[in-house]
């Protein structure tokens, strides 16, 4: 019993568990994600991140000591976003073409996402900090917590709002763009990056190298846009 | 697959810096890929003097090849954070359910507007140029 325990209280303390415990989920919901046909609802991303919440609820673990492992995949969004340049480079030439219709979607997608958020907020009687922390909520995580702030919202409850929104738009992006009959996949994948920041593009990558291509785009420009145009919005909240 | 990874993180730890002295509402990673992008473009425009001075991993499709592993698994780098997101969903519980109906709602129509908006510009383009 002391020599199980010795295991675990070794275990739980290196990087290697909690690094194990993460590709693992994340392999069994991509199984999960084959099996259904990559069907939206069984969004790998969803799936993973539950089955790791469930392991560290049941093994009572802190989410500190989980990051020391997890730490290494995280960190490996910085550079995946970087590499976003290589689809953008491959398909320059379809890129360059969409170039108006690009900057009219990104120009009408930011107003909506922000007076979208900030209508429903006001009318559905949502206190003002919390209304702020929503206004930024279409954006990368990074960028959407030093919005919120600025503003005085509250950074932690915009980081949930963002990874909810991530969610919400990598699952419904599909169904919802055959719904409206859209079939071209540059505004597929551009509509998904900017409502859906990196969960979005994450999706995106996964229908279509295209649609990966414009959704990276999207999410970078949307980022500025939004930091620009946020204040603004705000200002108008009573 | 080490010398295209480390042009990589210099885009980014360039990225980081300029973001940071310039105070611009833009994210490291993302002028690091601006970065990157301009990179490529320069090197396929001066082919022959890059295929000498560079080393040869940049050149010959191994730096494309490290960046399209890193792409594919995209979704796999949001776990570590969405599972701390499951930690806080605490700061929600007040306004839970206004919270949920503002998020869904307000992303299928930036969605939609988002998208339509491009097909519709698209359209509006190219019967122009048939005109």
């Amino acid at each position: 019993m002391t020599g199980d325990f010795a295991v675990w209280v070794y275990l739980s303390r290196t990087p290697l568990l909690w690094l194990t415990v993460t590709l693992l989920a994340y392999a069994v919901a991509d199984r999960i994600a084959t099996a259904t046909n990559r069907h939206p609802v069984a969004n790998p991303v969803l799936i993973a991140i539950a089955l790791t919440a469930a392991v560290l609820e049941v093994t009572r673990t802190p989410y500190a000591t989980y990051f020391e492992g997890a730490q290494f995949v995280h960190f490996l969004l910085g550079p995946a976003t970087v590499a976003l340049a290589f689809p953008l480079y491959e398909y320059r030439a379809t890129v360059l073409r969409a170039l108006a219709p690009m900057l009219a979607a990104l120009l009408v997608g930011s107003v909506v996402a922000l007076t979208s958020a900030l209508t429903l907020g006001h009318l559905l009687g949502v206190p003002r900090e919390v209304i702020v922390s929503l206004a930024p909520k279409s954006v990368t995580t990074g960028v959407a917590m030093g919005i919120a702030q600025t503003l005085g919202g509250d950074p932690t409850l915009a980081a949930v709002l963002v990874m909810l929104t991530g969610m919400t738009g990598g699952i419904l992006v599909t169904p919802l763009m055959n719904l409206l009959r859209i079939r071209d996949m540059r505004a597929r994948g551009f509509a998904a990056g900017l409502a859906a920041h990196g969960v979005g593009t994450a999706r995106a990558f996964q229908v279509d190298v295209v649609a990966g291509a414009f959704a990276g785009i999207a999410l970078g420009l949307n980022a500025f846009l939004t930091a620009m145009l946020a204040p603004i919005a705000v200002s108008f909240l009573k | 697959m080490i010398v295209g990874l480390t042009l990589i993180l210099a885009a980014q730890l360039v990225g980081e810096v300029l973001a940071r002295v310039t105070g611009l509402p833009v994210p490291g990673p993302v002028i690091g890929m601006a970065l990157l992008l301009i990179f490529l473009v320069l090197r396929d425009r001066y082919a022959r003097t890059a295929a000498r001075i560079l080393p040869k991993p940049l050149v010959d499709g191994q730096l494309e090849s490290t960046g399209r592993g890193l792409l594919a698994n995209l979704s796999l780098l949001f776990v570590p954070a969405g599972a701390g997101i499951v930690g806080r969903l605490d700061v929600i519980a007040v306004n839970g359910m206004a919270l949920a109906v503002i998020v869904a709602v307000s992303t299928l129509t930036t969605l939609a507007a988002t998208a339509l908006t491009f097909v519709w510009v698209a359209r509006w383009l190219r019967t122009g140029e048939e005109r």
